[in-house]
């Protein structure tokens, strides 16, 4: 019995002790983030020398930054932790997904955290465009962070040698389509050189938005519940995009590789390419050739869509960890630190007041191409997105490709996609 | 008192105790393989068929018994048939070529010809590369124009075409790839199993004049048998399991002319997030498996002369 009562004695102590070093703990606020990387370059080390000084800056916080691979691994990953009650405080999404987040009820809006002045202009510092795909229902669930849009790159030399201005790039489809006559070059039955390569395998949708944006068309509302795939408008730029190929014969038949369309370029196989501007870097590094940057060639509208990632606040969190998640989040967004987030990777730097920072000044002085993409923001619509997304989105996915490959006319192609977008879409009407 | 009985009871009748140790010991034995197979093959395995009958749990919805509900709506899914017959047309094109060329290949470096480890080597090579960077280097050699392929079919005046991007040749070149892949893995188990056979049969049927057809044939194939079960029940399994090269490749398309069951399954399940309708599909490639499994071993088994 005495044994006993020591030996529980000496374990309250040790309670004590514990309960004691974990309050003096608790003063330190631990946050996990996730993280993806879909472009090149040394993304990790950038993000650590951020977290570092953060860390420096606001003592008492630490952020546990976790590189979790691609924006689906991440997806994967932070979802799955949430449904096993451990979800991540912050990761960094894909704008897309804000539908998939909130019904799953895993993210936390940011409206209530924006009590001063300060903190109200801050929310409204960023660029419409951007918040298009951030916000619904009123209210903001993504603050935007690495995001693009999709440009064209053209090869200068192969403009000279067809006879066509280098420094003018087609600003029409007309023009597209009348330079891309000139530039494709044949040696038999083979093409050589390719006018034009739109990407095609993946997310065709994206790129497909280019060309329903300069029609004019919308391809979804802003509720995320309805979709607009077989608008009359919608059907004419499928067919404009099959007809490159098909009427013109300068764009390759079938499904474009996402992947090996910048190889594509920098081997001469095709004169100008559509990606985005997240490949500019790049480009920079490897095309053997002066080239240029534009937007894509308007029709009756000009446009492109935006796209990448967004910061997002998971559910779960204290009042006292949203706070601190919170000031993480507006000092990775400050107009300095965008520019250099935007310098350093070749995302666009997502607030007008960041292009004014002498850095980014600087650098556009010396690479004007990086400006396109911010230039075309005044045209950018929000990336397709809506409710059970991805299911919808690869509905339309199948009907571009289903064309491309002419397995269907673009006008059934669509009024399928149309069909099948409905009949997910139906329990959220 | 309560704790004191049993310790009573066991101290009267030692017998039972005696004559039931050395099963205990039998399976205390077995339990760490069978808690580890329980946990990670038979608990998924019955979870999913529960799953199957249930909803897909949201956020402010928890599941509700939907019966045969999932099952139906697969039957009515025009992209699950796509993907089960593209399976059975990749299974049916890629199990009888990896094992045919295995095969070849382990005859041919059982031989002896000049140079024998490093062609050994050069088989084998395929199998040790992850199969994401061999998928990788593949997208360059099917790329239009300047890939690999268009280069050697260039030389013979061949047009240039867009392998993966054409609804008709993409799923032959992703079987391409899974062919190269593991042939030279199922090939070293063939070779292991030629060094067996005992040159004395090969000497006694060039006495009696045998052609080398003949001797394969009546011989040396029939005593494969063995190796040839275990390859070809790889094989099957690998080509309802290996789907790395069509997430790095085609991602399914265009259209779903390269979509397998296991990528709509991950699709489904992990993009899609409708973990019900996942387990549906899961299930019925369980069964298909299984089925497979079972008439390998029933049919086959039967006609194996074991040495």
């Amino acid at each position: 019995m005495g044994y006993s009562k020591t030996k529980w004695l000496a374990a309250l102590a040790g309670a004590a002790m514990l309960a004691l070093t974990t309050a003096a703990m608790a003063k330190d606020i631990t946050l996990s983030f996730y993280y993806p990387i879909a472009v090149g370059g040394p993304i990790p080390k950038i993000i650590d020398g951020y977290v570092a000084d953060f860390e420096k800056e606001n003592p008492g916080i630490k952020i546990k930054a976790i590189y979790a691979g691609t924006y689906q691994d991440t997806l994967v990953k932070a979802l799955t932790a949430f449904k096993s009650g451990e979800p991540p405080n912050i990761a960094v999404l894909l704008s897309t997904d804000m539908f998939t987040l909130i019904d799953e009820d895993a993210v936390a809006p940011f409206d209530d955290l924006l009590k001063t002045d300060a903190d109200k202009a801050w929310a409204k510092s960023f660029y419409p465009a951007f918040m298009a795909n951030s916000q619904t229902g009123g209210k903001i669930w993504g603050i935007p962070f690495q995001r693009s849009t999709i440009v064209m790159y053209w090869n200068k030399d192969a403009f000279k040698a067809a006879g066509l201005d280098p420094d003018k790039a087609p600003d029409t489809w007309d023009e597209l389509v009348a330079a891309g006559k000139k530039l494709t070059q044949r040696d038999g039955a083979n093409v050589t050189q390719w006018g034009i390569e739109i990407p095609s395998s993946g997310f065709p949708y994206w790129l497909f938005q280019g060309l329903t944006t300069a029609n004019k068309v919308l391809l979804m509302n802003e509720a995320g519940t309805q979709t607009a795939f077989d608008k009359p408008g919608v059907v004419a730029a499928l067919q404009f995009w099959v007809d490159l190929s098909k009427k013109y014969g300068i764009h390759p038949a079938g499904t474009v590789e996402w992947g090996t369309t910048p190889k594509d370029f920098f081997e001469k196989k095709t004169a100008m390419m559509w990606t985005t501007t997240g490949n500019l870097t790049n480009v920079r590094k490897n095309a053997p050739f002066p080239f240029g940057v534009a937007m894509l060639p308007a029709h009756e509208g000009r446009g492109s869509p935006t796209g990448g990632g967004n910061f997002y606040f998971f559910k779960k969190m204290s009042s006292e960890e949203r706070a601190a998640a919170f000031k993480f989040v507006k000092w990775m967004t400050t107009p300095e630190r965008a520019a250099d987030w935007g310098i350093q990777t070749g995302y666009v730097a997502v607030r007008p007041d960041a292009w004014d920072t002498e850095a980014m000044k600087k650098y556009v002085a010396d690479f004007p191409a990086a400006a396109v993409a911010r230039d075309q923001l005044k045209y950018a619509v929000a990336e397709l997105s809506t409710h059970d997304n991805q299911r919808v989105t690869k509905a339309l996915n199948d009907g571009i490709q289903a064309a491309l490959a002419g397995t269907k006319t673009p006008e059934q192609a669509m009024k399928d996609a149309q069909a099948e977008a409905v009949r997910i879409l139906k329990s959220y009407q | 008192m309560h704790g004191l009985e049993p310790k009573t009871a066991a101290a009267v009748a030692p017998p039972p105790r005696l004559r039931f140790a050395a099963p205990i010991h039998g399976w205390l034995l077995l339990l760490p393989a069978a808690v580890l197979l329980a946990t990670f093959t038979h608990y998924p395995a019955v979870a999913t068929i529960v799953d199957s009958f249930y909803s897909t749990p949201k956020a402010r919805r928890a599941a509700i018994f939907v019966g045969a509900d999932n099952y139906q709506a697969m039957l009515g899914d025009p992209v699950f048939w796509r993907a089960l017959s593209n399976n059975i047309v990749y299974a049916g094109c890629v199990i009888p070529l990896t094992i045919a060329l295995a095969l070849a290949m382990a005859l041919w470096v059982n031989g002896k010809i000049a140079g024998r480890p490093l062609l050994r080597l050069s088989f084998f090579t395929p199998t040790v590369l992850p199969m994401i960077a061999v998928a990788n280097i593949w997208l360059f050699f099917y790329a239009p124009g300047y890939g690999l392929l268009d280069q050697l079919l260039g030389l013979f005046g061949i047009p240039s075409h867009n392998w993966l991007g054409d609804q008709h040749t993409a799923l032959i070149c992703l079987i391409a790839v899974a062919v190269w892949k593991d042939a030279g893995f199922f090939m070293i188990f063939y070779l292991a199993a030629l060094q067996q056979v005992s040159p004395q049969l090969a000497e006694a049927a060039a006495i009696e004049g045998a052609s080398r057809w003949y001797f394969f044939r009546r011989v040396t194939f029939p005593l494969l048998m063995p190796t040839t079960l275990f390859v070809l029940v790889n094989a099957v399994i690998n080509a309802f399991r290996l789907i790395d090269h069509i997430v790095v490749m085609t991602q399914g398309g265009p259209d779903n002319a390269t979509a397998l069951i296991l990528f709509y399954i991950y699709e489904v399940g992990f993009k899609f997030w409708d973990t019900a309708y996942a387990a549906t599909l899961t299930v019925v490639l369980l069964i298909l498996l299984a089925l497979l499994a079972l008439g390998q071993f029933l049919i086959l088994d039967r006609r194996i002369h074991y040495q």
